[in-house]
């Protein structure tokens, strides 16, 4: 781990502000908190198998839709499954969507907005197309995407991929656009480096600050898609035990058993809050910039 | 002026063209003979053609295409494959609780969510400012669904104040028809307020930090004065863009709300075809939203030049 970061520092000289950020951002109220929120659902996702008291698929028709804080701590659904175990190792389901689409849509957009920002040519007709994207609402693509390619764990994250991407092209570009004048980047030119250097070596490290907020921001969305989309019937399928399917299963039992609903739905607004919180954190600390605007 | 606005009209239709070409290759470059997927499992050789000949899709990719565009710019958007209804019959049937829901919620949304904003940056750093933007954050997280349910289960069922589910169409009634829409109005407003809230509150304080404000407070003039007239009418673009670009947001809320509350609007349209796949319906749909959210957001740039006379084209 040492040898990583000596090396990183060797190629990518951080400066002593650079560290200060980082520093201060570790002390904001709104990162620990957000984070540990974080770190806590991540920890409940990595040791499901031992949290859990059952198996979450083990159906039980006998104690089928059972009270909260009786034999079963969160209830059991229409299945007589227990909906404490569903919902701990629904939060695996969650953070992979989450941190998946985060992860998928800034590569992608990375890629394309450091291309799109630095030829002209390219510009006009990429951009062009992001609006276009950006008109249609992301809900209804990513419905119409799992519908079509057919519902599994992949095809979900990549549905809700798709319509993120056109922001974070955007902040990117926003981003060369500015940097691309800046004067070490002329003296990089002038030197004779070559075009994919300046990019990957002047250029791309002054997008990372905003685009760690903008990813957090997207976990946090992704997590809220995945459930809305396993809501409305187009999700994950429906025996894998995620947080959005536990509570499609219990609209239908809903004026009898709201737990069925309300447990998940406390988990997982409880996660995407931590996430925004940290998102606000970073942002506050890592991009003043974009801190004043919003 | 007229020079910008016929620009401005003219700039949307890239933007429309690129949504036709999106909504056409999802159905042809989605993994798998949609032909297929639409038949279903059990499907037959023959019936798999059968729709393929329907859809046009044993055509070349380009004719398939033009053919496609030039029935749409004649008004034309498909039959459905399910009820043999022609798509555009469907979304005109279903427009009025879509629409009805959506104006409720946008008039609400923008009545709470600037006075909060205001109030905000006015108290900042206060506890008034702190719980008015935690109120915010939360609105961002807690999902649409679960906020429905929450209200239905508060006030519909533990205190029985008002319907649980369902819809009454305008004409038979203003009455039943708007109690139905008080709670998926409230819903869906929630993400909204907090939206434009935190945009309004950002926008104000930058205002409020100008030389007018404090030669508009010198110079005695009330607080509510200087807010409202002062600062307000100067924060205003960022606010109305704001409203203008959360409309995506009201529209993906819109499909959720309809489900949850039993709406007959567009919504349930788009989920109802999308299980059924019924393709042209899907493509039908998804244009018409687009189309609204781009003619939203033109109707905005346009009023900016109101707005800030500053701004001149």
């Amino acid at each position: 781990m040492t040898v990583d970061t000596q090396t990183a520092d060797a190629a990518v000289p951080v400066s002593k502000p650079g560290n200060a950020i980082w520093r201060q951002a570790s002390r904001n109220p709104g990162v620990i908190i957000g984070g540990s929120v974080l770190l806590l659902m991540t920890l409940i996702a990595i040791f499901a198998p031992f949290l859990g008291t059952v198996d979450p698929v083990n159906i039980d028709p006998i104690s089928r839709l059972k009270k909260p804080l009786t034999d079963w701590f969160l209830g059991t659904d229409a299945f007589g499954r227990d909906i404490y175990s569903r919902i701990i190792y629904g939060a695996r389901i969650s953070l992979i969507v989450g941190a998946g689409a985060a992860v998928l849509s800034i590569g992608i957009g990375l890629f394309i907005g450091l291309i799109s920002g630095y030829f002209r040519m390219v510009d006009a007709i990429v951009m062009r197309v992001m609006d276009g994207l950006m008109a249609i609402p992301g809900i209804l693509l990513a419905i119409a995407l799992v519908s079509l390619s057919g519902a599994s764990l992949l095809t979900v994250m990549v549905a809700i991929t798709i319509p993120e991407i056109p922001r974070v092209v955007r902040l990117v570009r926003s981003v060369v656009l500015s940097i691309r004048e800046e004067p070490y980047v002329e003296a990089a030119i002038s030197i004779g480096t070559p075009l994919p250097l300046i990019l990957i070596r002047h250029v791309m490290p002054n997008t990372f600050a905003p685009l760690i907020v903008q990813g957090t921001y997207i976990c946090a969305s992704a997590m809220l898609t995945e459930a809305i989309l396993s809501f409305l019937g187009a999700g994950i399928p429906p025996e894998i035990p995620t947080w959005g399917n536990i509570m499609a299963e219990g609209r239908v039992y809903f004026q009898i058993a709201p737990w069925i609903i309300l447990f998940p739905g406390i988990f997982l607004s409880l996660t995407v809050l931590g996430v925004n919180v940290l998102g606000d954190g970073l942002r506050d600390t890592l991009d003043p910039r974009l801190a004043k605007r919003v | 002026m007229l020079a910008f606005i016929s620009r401005r009209v003219l700039a949307t239709i890239p933007v429309m063209g690129v949504v036709a070409i999106v909504i056409f290759l999802l159905l042809r470059l989605t993994p798998g003979d949609p032909a297929a997927i639409i038949a279903g499992d059990s499907a037959t050789e023959a019936q798999i053609m059968q729709i393929r000949a329907r859809l046009g899709l044993d055509q070349p990719i380009y004719i398939q295409f033009f053919s496609w565009i030039w029935r749409l710019l004649q008004g034309d958007l498909g039959i459905s494959i399910i009820s043999n209804i022609p798509v555009s019959t469907m979304i005109a049937q279903r427009l009025e609780p879509t629409l009805a829901l959506a104006t409720t919620t946008i008039i609400f949304a923008v009545f709470v969510a600037v006075p909060l904003g205001v109030i905000a940056a006015w108290r900042q750093g206060t506890l008034t400012d702190r719980g008015i933007m935690i109120f915010c954050v939360m609105g961002f997280s807690v999902p649409v669904f679960v906020m429905g349910y929450l209200w239905i289960y508060g006030i519909s069922i533990n205190l029985r104040w008002l319907p649980v589910q369902g819809y009454r169409p305008i004409a038979n009634g203003f009455g039943p028809f708007f109690e139905r829409l008080i709670l998926p109005t409230l819903t869906l407003s929630v993400i909204y307020i907090a939206l434009i809230a935190r945009i309004t509150r950002a926008s104000m304080l930058e205002i409020l930090d100008e030389d007018y404000i404090r030669t508009a407070r010198a110079k005695g003039l009330t607080e509510t004065r200087v807010l409202l007239v002062h600062a307000l009418r100067n924060a205003a673009v960022p606010i109305v863009t704001i409203i203008g670009i959360g409309v995506a947001l009201l529209i993906s809320g819109v499909v959720v709300t309809e489900s949850v509350f039993n709406l007959p609007g567009l919504g349930r349209l788009t989920v109802d075809a999308v299980l059924a796949r019924d393709y042209p319906v899907i493509q039908g749909v998804i244009l018409i939203f687009a189309f609204l959210y781009v003619l939203v957001n033109l109707a905005i740039d346009l009023s900016y030049t109101i707005l800030d006379p500053r701004i001149r084209y």
